[in-house]
Protein backbone atom coordinates (compact mmCIF):
# COMPACT_ATOMS: atom_id res chain seq x y z
CA UNK A 1 0.00 0.00 0.00
CA UNK A 2 1.45 3.76 -1.01
CA UNK A 3 1.67 5.40 2.37
CA UNK A 4 0.85 8.88 0.19
CA UNK A 5 -0.37 8.88 -3.40
CA UNK A 6 -0.77 12.67 -4.69
CA UNK A 7 -2.27 12.93 -8.01
CA UNK A 8 -2.35 15.90 -10.46
CA UNK A 9 -2.26 18.34 -7.17
CA UNK A 10 -2.69 21.85 -7.68
CA UNK A 11 -2.23 25.37 -5.37
CA UNK A 12 -3.18 28.71 -6.67
CA UNK A 13 -3.28 31.32 -3.42
CA UNK A 14 -6.05 34.16 -3.46
CA UNK A 15 -2.59 36.17 -4.50
CA UNK A 16 -2.92 34.31 -7.46
CA UNK A 17 0.63 33.14 -7.18
CA UNK A 18 0.73 29.32 -8.05
CA UNK A 19 2.42 27.59 -5.46
CA UNK A 20 1.83 23.87 -7.28
CA UNK A 21 1.44 23.22 -10.81
CA UNK A 22 -0.13 19.72 -11.09
CA UNK A 23 2.36 17.57 -9.43
CA UNK A 24 2.35 13.48 -8.80
CA UNK A 25 3.99 11.56 -5.76
CA UNK A 26 4.19 8.37 -4.59
CA UNK A 27 5.44 7.66 -1.28
CA UNK A 28 5.26 3.80 -0.61
CA UNK A 29 4.24 2.39 3.02
CA UNK A 30 8.16 1.69 5.12
CA UNK A 31 9.89 4.08 3.04
CA UNK A 32 12.30 7.28 3.82
CA UNK A 33 11.78 9.70 1.93
CA UNK A 34 13.33 12.71 0.99
CA UNK A 35 11.30 15.99 -0.47
CA UNK A 36 13.42 18.69 -1.06
CA UNK A 37 13.97 22.12 -3.00
CA UNK A 38 14.74 25.69 -2.89
CA UNK A 39 13.17 27.90 -0.69
CA UNK A 40 9.75 28.85 -1.91
CA UNK A 41 9.28 25.80 -4.49
CA UNK A 42 6.20 24.46 -2.92
CA UNK A 43 7.34 22.09 -0.45
CA UNK A 44 5.47 23.43 2.54
CA UNK A 45 2.71 23.92 0.79
CA UNK A 46 2.42 20.01 -0.54
CA UNK A 47 2.84 18.97 3.14
CA UNK A 48 0.22 21.57 4.39
CA UNK A 49 -2.28 20.16 2.34
CA UNK A 50 -1.32 16.65 3.40
CA UNK A 51 -1.98 17.95 6.60
CA UNK A 52 -5.06 19.74 5.91
CA UNK A 53 -3.49 23.17 6.99
CA UNK A 54 -3.73 24.57 3.49
CA UNK A 55 -6.53 23.92 1.17
CA UNK A 56 -5.79 22.35 -2.18
CA UNK A 57 -7.13 24.14 -5.33
CA UNK A 58 -7.57 20.80 -7.33
CA UNK A 59 -6.15 17.27 -7.74
CA UNK A 60 -6.19 14.41 -5.01
CA UNK A 61 -4.45 13.27 -1.74
CA UNK A 62 -4.49 10.41 0.03
CA UNK A 63 -2.88 8.85 3.32
CA UNK A 64 -3.05 5.03 3.28
CA UNK A 65 -5.54 4.88 1.21
CA UNK A 66 -8.10 7.38 3.16
CA UNK A 67 -8.87 10.11 0.14
CA UNK A 68 -8.29 13.50 1.99
CA UNK A 69 -11.79 15.29 0.03
CA UNK A 70 -13.54 11.37 1.55
CA UNK A 71 -12.01 10.28 4.68
CA UNK A 72 -10.10 13.83 5.96
CA UNK A 73 -10.18 12.21 9.39
CA UNK A 74 -9.14 8.51 8.68
CA UNK A 75 -6.17 10.20 6.13
CA UNK A 76 -4.90 12.81 9.44
CA UNK A 77 -5.76 9.97 12.24
CA UNK A 78 -2.33 7.98 10.34
CA UNK A 79 0.28 11.31 9.90
CA UNK A 80 1.63 13.26 11.98
CA UNK A 81 3.81 16.26 11.74
CA UNK A 82 7.01 18.16 12.55
CA UNK A 83 6.31 21.56 11.51
CA UNK A 84 9.30 23.68 10.46
CA UNK A 85 7.90 27.34 12.95
CA UNK A 86 7.31 26.16 16.69
CA UNK A 87 3.34 25.68 17.25
CA UNK A 88 2.18 24.97 20.44
CA UNK A 89 1.20 26.79 23.44
CA UNK A 90 4.75 28.47 25.02
CA UNK A 91 2.62 28.45 28.40
CA UNK A 92 1.81 24.87 28.31
CA UNK A 93 3.49 22.31 30.52
CA UNK A 94 5.52 20.30 27.83
CA UNK A 95 4.02 16.74 29.22
CA UNK A 96 0.35 18.64 28.77
CA UNK A 97 1.64 19.62 25.19
CA UNK A 98 2.03 15.66 24.47
CA UNK A 99 -0.90 14.71 26.88
CA UNK A 100 -3.57 16.78 24.97
CA UNK A 101 -2.16 15.87 21.21
CA UNK A 102 -2.45 12.40 22.31
CA UNK A 103 -6.59 13.69 23.28
CA UNK A 104 -7.02 14.92 20.09
CA UNK A 105 -6.46 11.86 18.16
CA UNK A 106 -9.22 9.85 20.41
CA UNK A 107 -6.21 8.49 22.65
CA UNK A 108 -7.35 7.82 26.24
CA UNK A 109 -5.43 9.77 29.08
CA UNK A 110 -3.85 6.85 30.27
CA UNK A 111 -2.45 5.53 27.04
CA UNK A 112 -1.65 9.20 26.81
CA UNK A 113 0.31 9.45 30.05
CA UNK A 114 2.55 6.66 29.64
CA UNK A 115 3.18 7.45 25.44
CA UNK A 116 4.39 10.94 27.21
CA UNK A 117 6.51 9.65 29.55
CA UNK A 118 8.60 7.18 26.68
CA UNK A 119 8.61 10.05 24.12
CA UNK A 120 9.86 12.95 26.55
CA UNK A 121 12.28 10.00 27.74
CA UNK A 122 13.80 9.32 24.15
CA UNK A 123 14.11 12.63 23.62
CA UNK A 124 15.50 13.33 26.91
CA UNK A 125 13.04 16.07 28.03
CA UNK A 126 11.37 13.69 30.81
CA UNK A 127 12.93 16.20 33.89
CA UNK A 128 11.73 19.32 32.31
CA UNK A 129 8.39 17.77 31.96
CA UNK A 130 6.43 20.41 34.50
CA UNK A 131 8.17 23.03 32.36
CA UNK A 132 6.75 25.43 30.33
CA UNK A 133 7.61 25.26 26.59
CA UNK A 134 9.03 29.05 26.33
CA UNK A 135 11.45 28.03 28.87
CA UNK A 136 12.84 24.87 26.54
CA UNK A 137 16.15 26.01 24.50
CA UNK A 138 15.79 26.27 20.98
CA UNK A 139 17.18 22.42 20.26
CA UNK A 140 14.77 21.43 23.42
CA UNK A 141 11.62 22.90 21.66
CA UNK A 142 12.52 20.79 18.26
CA UNK A 143 12.76 17.90 20.35
CA UNK A 144 9.53 18.89 22.24
CA UNK A 145 8.02 18.98 18.62
CA UNK A 146 9.26 15.72 17.45
CA UNK A 147 8.36 13.84 20.60
CA UNK A 148 4.53 15.44 20.60
CA UNK A 149 4.67 13.85 16.95
CA UNK A 150 5.50 10.24 17.91
CA UNK A 151 3.10 10.50 20.75
CA UNK A 152 -0.04 9.26 18.47
CA UNK A 153 2.65 6.86 17.03
CA UNK A 154 1.94 7.94 13.42
CA UNK A 155 1.94 5.36 10.14
CA UNK A 156 3.28 8.52 8.49
CA UNK A 157 5.56 11.10 9.51
CA UNK A 158 6.57 14.29 8.28
CA UNK A 159 9.45 16.12 9.39
CA UNK A 160 9.92 19.40 7.99
CA UNK A 161 13.14 20.63 8.14
CA UNK A 162 13.41 18.86 12.13
CA UNK A 163 17.08 19.83 12.65
CA UNK A 164 17.28 22.99 11.34
CA UNK A 165 18.77 25.47 13.96
CA UNK A 166 20.23 22.29 15.71
CA UNK A 167 23.42 21.37 16.95
CA UNK A 168 25.69 19.18 15.39
CA UNK A 169 25.51 16.28 18.25
CA UNK A 170 21.87 16.92 18.48
CA UNK A 171 21.43 16.29 15.02
CA UNK A 172 23.50 12.67 14.92
CA UNK A 173 20.89 11.46 17.82
CA UNK A 174 17.84 12.77 15.90
CA UNK A 175 19.64 10.86 13.03
CA UNK A 176 19.86 7.60 14.47
CA UNK A 177 16.53 8.00 16.26
CA UNK A 178 14.78 8.50 12.86
CA UNK A 179 16.48 5.75 11.30
CA UNK A 180 15.05 3.34 13.98
CA UNK A 181 11.78 4.63 14.02
CA UNK A 182 12.01 4.17 10.11
CA UNK A 183 13.00 0.42 10.87
CA UNK A 184 10.64 -0.50 13.26
CA UNK A 185 7.97 0.57 10.09
CA UNK A 186 7.16 3.94 10.31
CA UNK A 187 7.10 5.89 6.89
CA UNK A 188 8.93 9.10 6.78
CA UNK A 189 8.98 12.12 4.21
CA UNK A 190 11.66 14.49 5.38
CA UNK A 191 12.57 17.96 4.07
CA UNK A 192 16.01 19.45 4.44
CA UNK A 193 17.82 22.27 3.27
CA UNK A 194 20.75 19.72 4.75
CA UNK A 195 21.16 18.10 1.96
CA UNK A 196 23.68 15.80 3.34
CA UNK A 197 20.76 14.91 5.80
CA UNK A 198 18.70 14.15 2.62
CA UNK A 199 21.33 11.95 1.50
CA UNK A 200 22.42 9.98 4.57
CA UNK A 201 18.87 9.02 6.09
CA UNK A 202 16.74 8.45 2.75
CA UNK A 203 15.96 5.93 0.23
CA UNK A 204 13.46 8.20 -2.22
CA UNK A 205 14.30 11.50 -2.75
CA UNK A 206 11.63 14.10 -4.98
CA UNK A 207 12.75 17.72 -6.06
CA UNK A 208 10.28 20.27 -6.33
CA UNK A 209 11.06 23.49 -8.54
CA UNK A 210 8.47 26.18 -9.28
CA UNK A 211 5.81 24.08 -8.22
CA UNK A 212 6.97 20.91 -9.99
CA UNK A 213 7.86 17.86 -9.43
CA UNK A 214 11.03 18.03 -11.36
CA UNK A 215 13.36 14.36 -10.09
CA UNK A 216 11.48 11.72 -8.04
CA UNK A 217 13.75 8.74 -8.20
CA UNK A 218 15.75 6.41 -5.78
CA UNK A 219 18.33 8.52 -3.70
CA UNK A 220 21.32 5.60 -4.86
CA UNK A 221 20.73 5.69 -8.84
CA UNK A 222 20.58 9.22 -8.20
CA UNK A 223 23.56 10.10 -6.36
CA UNK A 224 25.42 7.54 -9.28
CA UNK A 225 24.55 10.30 -11.84
CA UNK A 226 26.88 12.44 -10.59
CA UNK A 227 29.49 12.86 -13.36
CA UNK A 228 32.32 14.99 -11.67
CA UNK A 229 33.02 15.33 -7.42
CA UNK A 230 35.15 18.45 -6.46
CA UNK A 231 37.42 17.44 -3.87
CA UNK A 232 39.52 19.75 -1.79
CA UNK A 233 43.45 18.96 -0.97
CA UNK A 234 45.56 20.22 1.42
CA UNK A 235 49.01 19.75 0.48
CA UNK A 236 52.06 19.44 3.14
CA UNK A 237 54.66 21.57 0.96
CA UNK A 238 53.26 23.96 -1.85
CA UNK A 239 52.83 22.76 -5.12
CA UNK A 240 55.46 23.04 -7.84
CA UNK A 241 55.74 21.48 -11.07
CA UNK A 242 53.74 18.16 -11.14
CA UNK A 243 53.59 15.53 -14.12
CA UNK A 244 50.61 13.90 -15.34
CA UNK A 245 48.33 15.68 -13.19
CA UNK A 246 46.42 17.92 -16.02
CA UNK A 247 44.81 14.90 -16.85
CA UNK A 248 42.50 15.92 -13.66
CA UNK A 249 41.03 19.37 -13.81
CA UNK A 250 42.81 21.25 -11.07
CA UNK A 251 43.23 24.47 -9.93
CA UNK A 252 45.76 26.02 -6.65
CA UNK A 253 43.00 27.89 -4.10
CA UNK A 254 46.29 28.98 -2.10
CA UNK A 255 49.86 27.57 -2.59
CA UNK A 256 49.23 24.80 -0.22
CA UNK A 257 45.19 24.26 -1.17
CA UNK A 258 44.64 22.64 -4.26
CA UNK A 259 40.60 22.03 -5.64
CA UNK A 260 40.52 18.87 -8.43
CA UNK A 261 37.58 17.50 -9.85
CA UNK A 262 37.52 13.59 -10.66
CA UNK A 263 35.11 12.59 -13.68
CA UNK A 264 33.01 9.57 -12.70
CA UNK A 265 35.52 7.23 -14.99
CA UNK A 266 38.67 8.49 -12.87
CA UNK A 267 39.26 7.27 -9.46
CA UNK A 268 40.62 8.51 -6.19
CA UNK A 269 43.43 5.58 -6.66
CA UNK A 270 44.50 6.87 -10.08
CA UNK A 271 44.63 10.57 -8.57
CA UNK A 272 46.89 9.63 -5.59
CA UNK A 273 49.39 7.57 -8.10
CA UNK A 274 50.07 10.75 -9.66
CA UNK A 275 50.20 12.73 -6.83
CA UNK A 276 53.17 9.86 -5.04
CA UNK A 277 55.06 9.66 -8.47
CA UNK A 278 55.40 13.82 -7.86
CA UNK A 279 56.31 13.08 -4.41
CA UNK A 280 53.21 15.23 -2.84
CA UNK A 281 51.84 14.47 0.09
CA UNK A 282 48.48 14.89 1.51
CA UNK A 283 47.99 16.47 4.47
CA UNK A 284 43.75 16.34 4.29
CA UNK A 285 40.79 15.70 1.56
CA UNK A 286 37.79 16.31 1.62
CA UNK A 287 34.79 16.90 -0.59
CA UNK A 288 34.55 20.51 -1.81
CA UNK A 289 30.55 20.01 -1.49
CA UNK A 290 28.05 17.37 -0.50
CA UNK A 291 27.42 14.99 -3.49
CA UNK A 292 23.87 15.25 -3.05
CA UNK A 293 24.12 18.84 -3.01
CA UNK A 294 26.17 19.22 -6.30
CA UNK A 295 23.31 17.56 -8.03
CA UNK A 296 20.59 19.58 -6.73
CA UNK A 297 22.31 22.67 -7.53
CA UNK A 298 22.72 21.47 -10.98
CA UNK A 299 19.51 20.55 -11.39
CA UNK A 300 17.93 23.46 -10.20
CA UNK A 301 20.16 25.59 -12.21
CA UNK A 302 18.91 23.74 -15.40
CA UNK A 303 15.50 24.16 -14.64
CA UNK A 304 15.69 27.63 -13.90
CA UNK A 305 17.99 28.02 -17.30
CA UNK A 306 15.01 25.92 -18.81
CA UNK A 307 12.09 28.09 -17.85
CA UNK A 308 13.71 31.60 -18.58
CA UNK B 1 -8.81 0.78 19.78
CA UNK B 2 -12.02 3.21 20.78
CA UNK B 3 -15.16 3.74 18.61
CA UNK B 4 -15.37 6.85 16.15
CA UNK B 5 -17.59 8.39 18.94
CA UNK B 6 -15.41 7.98 21.82
CA UNK B 7 -12.46 9.31 19.97
CA UNK B 8 -14.38 12.54 19.34
CA UNK B 9 -15.50 12.60 23.06
CA UNK B 10 -11.99 12.46 24.35
CA UNK B 11 -10.59 14.91 21.75
CA UNK B 12 -13.99 17.26 22.66
CA UNK B 13 -13.28 16.63 26.48
CA UNK B 14 -9.41 16.83 25.51
CA UNK B 15 -10.34 20.72 23.95
CA UNK B 16 -12.33 21.28 27.62
CA UNK B 17 -10.16 20.44 29.80
CA UNK B 18 -7.13 22.77 28.07
CA UNK B 19 -9.77 25.97 28.28
CA UNK B 20 -10.83 24.94 32.22
CA UNK B 21 -6.85 24.85 32.82
CA UNK B 22 -6.20 28.01 30.81
CA UNK B 23 -8.88 30.25 32.37
CA UNK B 24 -8.24 29.04 36.07
CA UNK B 25 -4.14 29.09 35.74
CA UNK B 26 -4.69 32.77 34.60
CA UNK B 27 -7.42 33.28 37.30
CA UNK B 28 -6.59 36.98 38.76
CA UNK B 29 -7.15 37.94 34.59
CA UNK B 30 -10.24 35.88 34.03
CA UNK B 31 -12.23 35.83 37.41
CA UNK B 32 -11.12 38.60 39.90
CA UNK B 33 -11.69 41.17 37.32
CA UNK B 34 -15.35 41.06 36.69
CA UNK B 35 -15.85 40.34 40.34
CA UNK B 36 -14.20 43.45 41.01
CA UNK B 37 -15.64 45.44 38.48
CA UNK B 38 -19.52 44.48 39.51
CA UNK B 39 -19.03 45.10 43.33
CA UNK B 40 -17.65 48.84 42.10
CA UNK B 41 -21.25 49.03 40.22
CA UNK B 42 -22.80 47.41 43.20
CA UNK B 43 -21.66 49.90 45.67
CA UNK B 44 -21.92 52.86 43.63
CA UNK B 45 -25.10 52.38 41.54
CA UNK B 46 -26.49 50.00 43.89
CA UNK B 47 -25.88 51.91 47.56
CA UNK B 48 -24.53 55.38 46.76
CA UNK B 49 -27.31 56.05 43.70
CA UNK B 50 -29.65 53.51 44.46
CA UNK B 51 -30.71 54.58 47.71
CA UNK B 52 -31.75 57.98 46.27
CA UNK B 53 -34.02 56.29 43.34
CA UNK B 54 -37.47 55.07 44.17
CA UNK B 55 -38.61 51.15 43.49
CA UNK B 56 -38.89 49.86 40.74
CA UNK B 57 -41.95 47.51 40.01
CA UNK B 58 -41.55 46.66 43.79
CA UNK B 59 -37.76 46.28 43.67
CA UNK B 60 -35.35 48.55 45.14
CA UNK B 61 -32.57 49.75 42.78
CA UNK B 62 -30.08 47.65 43.91
CA UNK B 63 -32.55 44.60 43.73
CA UNK B 64 -33.35 45.61 40.07
CA UNK B 65 -29.76 46.12 38.64
CA UNK B 66 -28.51 42.78 40.18
CA UNK B 67 -30.09 40.23 37.65
CA UNK B 68 -28.48 42.98 34.94
CA UNK B 69 -25.05 42.74 35.78
CA UNK B 70 -24.70 39.56 36.60
CA UNK B 71 -25.87 39.01 32.63
CA UNK B 72 -23.82 41.25 31.66
CA UNK B 73 -20.74 39.61 33.16
CA UNK B 74 -21.58 36.40 31.80
CA UNK B 75 -21.90 37.61 28.25
CA UNK B 76 -18.37 39.79 28.52
CA UNK B 77 -16.69 36.69 30.33
CA UNK B 78 -17.98 34.49 28.17
CA UNK B 79 -17.23 36.15 24.37
CA UNK B 80 -13.91 36.82 25.97
CA UNK B 81 -12.99 33.50 26.76
CA UNK B 82 -13.38 32.02 23.70
CA UNK B 83 -11.81 35.00 21.57
CA UNK B 84 -8.99 35.66 22.98
CA UNK B 85 -7.89 31.43 23.87
CA UNK B 86 -9.44 30.68 19.99
CA UNK B 87 -6.90 33.54 18.75
CA UNK B 88 -4.27 33.15 21.07
CA UNK B 89 -4.12 29.95 19.57
CA UNK B 90 -4.41 31.01 16.35
CA UNK B 91 -1.47 33.72 16.82
CA UNK B 92 0.64 30.76 18.34
CA UNK B 93 -0.18 28.43 16.00
CA UNK B 94 -0.79 25.64 18.46
CA UNK B 95 -4.22 25.90 16.86
CA UNK B 96 -2.10 23.65 14.24
CA UNK B 97 -2.36 20.64 16.58
CA UNK B 98 -5.97 20.39 16.82
CA UNK B 99 -6.55 21.02 12.72
CA UNK B 100 -3.69 18.71 11.86
CA UNK B 101 -5.37 15.91 14.36
CA UNK B 102 -8.88 13.95 13.53
CA UNK B 103 -10.92 16.12 15.11
CA UNK B 104 -14.43 17.29 13.76
CA UNK B 105 -15.28 20.56 13.48
CA UNK B 106 -18.53 20.12 15.73
CA UNK B 107 -16.23 18.90 18.29
CA UNK B 108 -13.59 21.76 18.19
CA UNK B 109 -16.82 24.43 18.75
CA UNK B 110 -18.34 22.40 21.58
CA UNK B 111 -14.82 21.98 23.57
CA UNK B 112 -14.15 26.03 22.39
CA UNK B 113 -17.69 26.82 23.57
CA UNK B 114 -18.22 24.72 26.44
CA UNK B 115 -15.15 26.26 27.92
CA UNK B 116 -16.41 29.84 27.17
CA UNK B 117 -19.88 29.00 28.51
CA UNK B 118 -18.15 27.07 31.88
CA UNK B 119 -16.20 30.26 32.18
CA UNK B 120 -19.34 32.22 31.90
CA UNK B 121 -21.26 30.51 34.57
CA UNK B 122 -18.28 30.35 37.11
CA UNK B 123 -18.31 33.80 36.53
CA UNK B 124 -21.80 34.84 36.91
CA UNK B 125 -22.05 32.56 39.91
CA UNK B 126 -19.44 34.65 41.51
CA UNK B 127 -21.20 37.96 40.74
CA UNK B 128 -24.31 36.52 42.29
CA UNK B 129 -22.84 35.79 45.43
CA UNK B 130 -21.24 38.99 45.77
CA UNK B 131 -24.99 40.78 45.32
CA UNK B 132 -26.10 38.69 47.86
CA UNK B 133 -23.64 40.67 50.35
CA UNK B 134 -25.36 43.87 49.51
CA UNK B 135 -29.05 42.67 49.31
CA UNK B 136 -31.72 40.44 48.90
CA UNK B 137 -32.59 38.30 46.12
CA UNK B 138 -35.40 35.69 45.96
CA UNK B 139 -35.20 33.95 42.24
CA UNK B 140 -38.80 33.45 41.06
CA UNK B 141 -37.58 30.61 38.62
CA UNK B 142 -34.69 29.12 38.72
CA UNK B 143 -35.13 27.04 35.62
CA UNK B 144 -35.37 30.22 33.64
CA UNK B 145 -32.73 31.71 35.18
CA UNK B 146 -30.26 28.48 34.67
CA UNK B 147 -32.06 28.39 30.94
CA UNK B 148 -30.87 31.57 30.48
CA UNK B 149 -27.72 31.81 31.81
CA UNK B 150 -26.39 28.81 29.83
CA UNK B 151 -27.88 29.60 26.75
CA UNK B 152 -26.86 33.24 26.43
CA UNK B 153 -23.11 31.68 27.80
CA UNK B 154 -23.20 29.68 24.94
CA UNK B 155 -24.40 32.09 22.55
CA UNK B 156 -21.73 34.65 23.37
CA UNK B 157 -18.95 32.30 23.53
CA UNK B 158 -19.69 31.28 20.12
CA UNK B 159 -19.91 35.04 18.93
CA UNK B 160 -16.41 35.54 20.74
CA UNK B 161 -15.59 32.14 18.91
CA UNK B 162 -16.56 33.91 15.25
CA UNK B 163 -14.84 37.17 16.62
CA UNK B 164 -11.59 34.84 16.75
CA UNK B 165 -11.74 33.18 13.87
CA UNK B 166 -12.10 36.33 11.51
CA UNK B 167 -9.48 38.59 13.78
CA UNK B 168 -6.03 38.66 12.42
CA UNK B 169 -4.68 40.95 15.42
CA UNK B 170 -5.21 41.13 18.66
CA UNK B 171 -7.28 44.87 18.04
CA UNK B 172 -9.72 42.96 15.73
CA UNK B 173 -10.56 40.49 19.20
CA UNK B 174 -10.78 43.86 21.10
CA UNK B 175 -12.92 45.72 18.95
CA UNK B 176 -16.35 43.85 19.19
CA UNK B 177 -16.51 43.95 22.91
CA UNK B 178 -15.25 47.39 23.01
CA UNK B 179 -17.29 48.87 20.34
CA UNK B 180 -20.46 46.58 20.04
CA UNK B 181 -20.95 44.47 22.81
CA UNK B 182 -20.24 47.12 25.47
CA UNK B 183 -22.64 49.61 24.34
CA UNK B 184 -25.68 46.91 23.13
CA UNK B 185 -25.32 45.86 26.66
CA UNK B 186 -25.46 49.22 28.91
CA UNK B 187 -28.38 50.15 26.25
CA UNK B 188 -29.55 46.86 27.35
CA UNK B 189 -32.04 48.00 30.28
CA UNK B 190 -29.31 46.43 32.84
CA UNK B 191 -29.66 49.74 34.68
CA UNK B 192 -33.19 51.12 33.61
CA UNK B 193 -36.53 49.61 32.71
CA UNK B 194 -36.86 50.20 28.88
CA UNK B 195 -40.50 51.37 29.89
CA UNK B 196 -38.56 54.22 31.33
CA UNK B 197 -37.35 55.36 28.22
CA UNK B 198 -39.28 57.78 25.67
CA UNK B 199 -41.22 56.21 22.80
CA UNK B 200 -38.29 56.51 20.03
CA UNK B 201 -35.36 54.83 22.02
CA UNK B 202 -37.99 52.10 23.85
CA UNK B 203 -38.40 51.11 19.54
CA UNK B 204 -35.06 51.38 19.10
CA UNK B 205 -34.37 49.06 21.81
CA UNK B 206 -36.43 46.38 20.06
CA UNK B 207 -33.57 45.39 18.00
CA UNK B 208 -31.21 45.12 21.01
CA UNK B 209 -31.05 41.53 21.53
CA UNK B 210 -29.42 41.85 24.72
CA UNK B 211 -32.26 44.08 25.79
CA UNK B 212 -34.50 40.70 25.31
CA UNK B 213 -31.39 38.40 27.13
CA UNK B 214 -31.27 40.64 30.31
CA UNK B 215 -35.04 41.53 30.44
CA UNK B 216 -35.74 37.73 30.45
CA UNK B 217 -33.06 36.87 32.95
CA UNK B 218 -34.45 39.66 35.30
CA UNK B 219 -37.65 37.55 34.76
CA UNK B 220 -36.37 34.56 36.05
CA UNK B 221 -35.03 36.13 39.42
CA UNK B 222 -37.35 38.85 40.04
CA UNK B 223 -40.10 38.18 38.70
CA UNK B 224 -40.98 41.34 36.50
CA UNK B 225 -40.19 42.05 32.77
CA UNK B 226 -41.19 44.61 30.30
CA UNK B 227 -41.62 41.79 27.03
CA UNK B 228 -42.57 38.30 26.42
CA UNK B 229 -39.95 36.14 27.90
CA UNK B 230 -40.85 33.36 25.18
CA UNK B 231 -39.86 36.54 23.14
CA UNK B 232 -36.98 36.68 24.77
CA UNK B 233 -36.11 32.97 24.90
CA UNK B 234 -36.59 32.74 20.79
CA UNK B 235 -34.55 35.43 20.41
CA UNK B 236 -31.72 33.80 22.45
CA UNK B 237 -32.51 30.20 20.37
CA UNK B 238 -32.76 32.02 17.04
CA UNK B 239 -29.64 33.64 17.72
CA UNK B 240 -27.73 30.39 18.96
CA UNK B 241 -28.75 28.23 16.08
CA UNK B 242 -27.94 31.13 13.53
CA UNK B 243 -23.99 31.76 15.24
CA UNK B 244 -23.96 28.04 15.66
CA UNK B 245 -24.61 27.11 11.82
CA UNK B 246 -22.10 30.56 10.77
CA UNK B 247 -19.51 29.42 12.41
CA UNK B 248 -19.73 25.32 11.78
CA UNK B 249 -19.23 26.40 8.38
CA UNK B 250 -16.09 28.67 9.01
CA UNK B 251 -14.66 25.92 10.45
CA UNK B 252 -15.79 23.68 7.65
CA UNK B 253 -14.46 26.07 5.15
CA UNK B 254 -11.05 27.45 7.26
CA UNK B 255 -11.48 30.87 7.18
CA UNK B 256 -9.11 32.42 9.14
CA UNK B 257 -7.07 28.83 9.62
CA UNK B 258 -6.20 27.78 6.49
CA UNK B 259 -4.64 29.65 3.01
Amino acid sequence: MQALSVKNLTKQYASGSVALKGIDLEVAEGDFFALLGPNGAGKSTTIGIICSLVNKTSGTVSVFGHDIDVDLDGAKSCLSIVPQEMNFNPFEKIADVLINQAGYYGIPRKIAEKRAELYLTKMGLWDKRNSAGLRLSGGMKRRLMIARALVTQPRLLILDEPTAGVDIELRHLLWKFLRELNEQGTTIILTTHYLEEAEHLCKNIAIIDQGDIIENTNMKSFISRLNIQTIILELEKPLELANNLEQFHYHMLDETTMEIKIHQSQSLNDLFIVLSQNGIKVKNLRNKTNRLEELFIDLISENNNGSE
Amino acid sequence: MQSRAEQVYIATTTILAKEIVRFMRIWIQTLIPPAMTMTLYFIIFGKLIGSQIHMISGFTYMQYIVPGLVMMSIITSSYTNTSSSFFGAKFSKSIEEILVAPVPNYAILLGYVLGGTLRGIIVGLIVTLISLLFTHLHVYSITIVAVMATLSSMLFSLGGLINAIFAKKFDDVSFIPTFVLTPLTYLGGVFYSIKQLPPFWQKLSIFNPIVDIVDTFRYGILGISDINIFFGMAIVCTLFVALLVWSLFLLQKGVGLRT
